[in-house]
């Protein structure tokens, strides 16, 4: 019964926390960056938007094994493709830093929910050069 | 006690549904969107290089990795990432010199994967031998197995790598084989490089398959692989050593 106490302590502590945050907007709304194409006309991502959001991670990290381990390749969830689409150049043609500032696709959000994403230690988090708009180039590892 | 017990067998049933369901709704959408099947242990992947034909001071290959691979970090020479390497081999009796290129040979019984504590280095079932660098910890132990000195560690923060060969800090890295040139049925880049500038050294290609270039060839010269004592059946075959 105490355990549970406590937790219901907890939890309205964080509630008080949120609320606070929310309140002198000291964390902004990440203003996310708009994607090159839609998918289709009734969507915009491979996945209704809900689901990407919350799902994205898993995603890429189930698939991951699947390419790097098994060589399957046809994937569409792709991070090579989230990039290509996703990232866009500003107005004197460079793109933006994923590690720092908020205005990378990837960053804008993971700032905000101060989720650490490691990805781009290893994978690029720039566009080909040569993207192509079929939305499956050539999966990496 | 009980209660959080309980509620942790609660929490566990729960998350499993939640983790089980879309596993499967995905796995029915890949089959759908997908026509390519996993690698398969009916193929193996290997190559024969014919030593009499590599130029001694043609590194075609080595520069074509290079590109490819976006091996180009600014690093001391000492912590330079090499993938593939031209070695001068030279016989004591006869004085015979041979230059091959050697990169790491997918052994079919690799010490690296031996050895690994986290499962990363591992071969993939159609013979090729590769780092899983979401895994990798850096230990360099397969650096240290490794007999034929295939591996490179990354020492530093690196930036716009290549979109198809991600490679990053604090991870081992070495050949290979252009996996995801392969499984689009492309070339592995240096062999294509041979073969651009005419030399047509490297050949490669499946060594299961009888019908194959390479299983030809195997067939009809005779071939050698390097260190054979070790029998560690590498997919890298040389002729003319
Ligand atoms: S050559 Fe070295 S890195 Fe390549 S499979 Fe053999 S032991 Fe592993
Ligand atoms: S460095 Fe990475 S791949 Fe090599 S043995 Fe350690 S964990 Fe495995």
């Amino acid at each position: 019964m105490k355990i549970l106490k406590n937790l219901r302590k907890l939890g309205f502590g964080l509630l008080l926390v949120t609320t606070v945050v929310g309140a002198s907007g000291e964390v902004p709304m990440p203003e996310i960056p708009k994607a090159k194409q839609n998918f289709s006309a009734e969507q915009s991502c491979i996945e209704p938007t809900d689901i990407m959001r919350r799902q994205h991670g898993t995603f890429l990290k189930h698939y991951r094994n699947d390419t790097t381990r098994r060589g399957i390749r046809a994937i569409q969830y792709n991070l090579v493709a989230c990039i290509n689409c996703h990232v866009t150049a500003d107005e004197s043609g460079n793109y933006p830093n994923v590690h720092k500032g908020s205005e990378h696709f990837c960053r804008s959000c993971h700032s905000y929910a101060a989720v650490n994403v490691d990805c781009f230690q290893c994978h690029t988090s720039q566009p080909q050069e040569s993207f192509s708009s079929d939305m499956g180039p050539v999966q990496s590892d | 006690m009980n209660i959080s017990t309980q509620n942790r067998r609660d929490f566990l049933k729960k998350s499993a549904i939640v983790t089980i369901a879309p596993g499967v709704l995905l796995y029915s959408i890949a089959q759908a969107h997908n026509a390519e099947r996993p690698v398969t242990s009916a193929t193996r992947w290997g190559m024969l290089i014919d030593t009499n034909k590599c130029v001694d001071d043609c590194t075609a290959c080595l520069n074509a990795c290079t590109e490819e691979h976006g091996l180009t970090e600014n690093v001391p020479a000492e912590v330079k990432p090499v993938w593939i390497r031209k070695v001068t081999l030279r016989d004591r009796q006869t004085g015979k010199e041979s230059s091959l290129p050697v990169m790491c040979q997918h052994c079919e019984n690799p010490p690296c994967v031996d050895v690994c504590p986290t499962g990363a280095s591992f071969k993939r079932d159609d013979g090729i031998v590769l780092v899983d660098r979401h895994t990798c910890i850096g230990c360099r132990y397969c650096m240290m197995a490794c007999p034929y000195k295939a591996r490179s560690f990354v020492h530093e923060v690196l930036e716009n790598q290549k979109p198809h060969s991600p490679r990053g800090k604090g991870t081992v890295e070495s050949c290979n084989f252009c996996v995801y040139r392969i499984d689009t049925g492309k070339d592995p880049a240096c062999v294509e490089a041979c073969e651009a500038k005419g030399h047509q050294a490297m050949i490669y290609g499946d060594m299961n398959d009888p019908d194959s270039e390479i299983s030809k060839k195997l067939k009809e010269m005779s071939s050698s692989v390097l260190r054979p004592d070790l029998k560690l059946n590498p997919g890298i075959r040389y002729q003319g050593l």
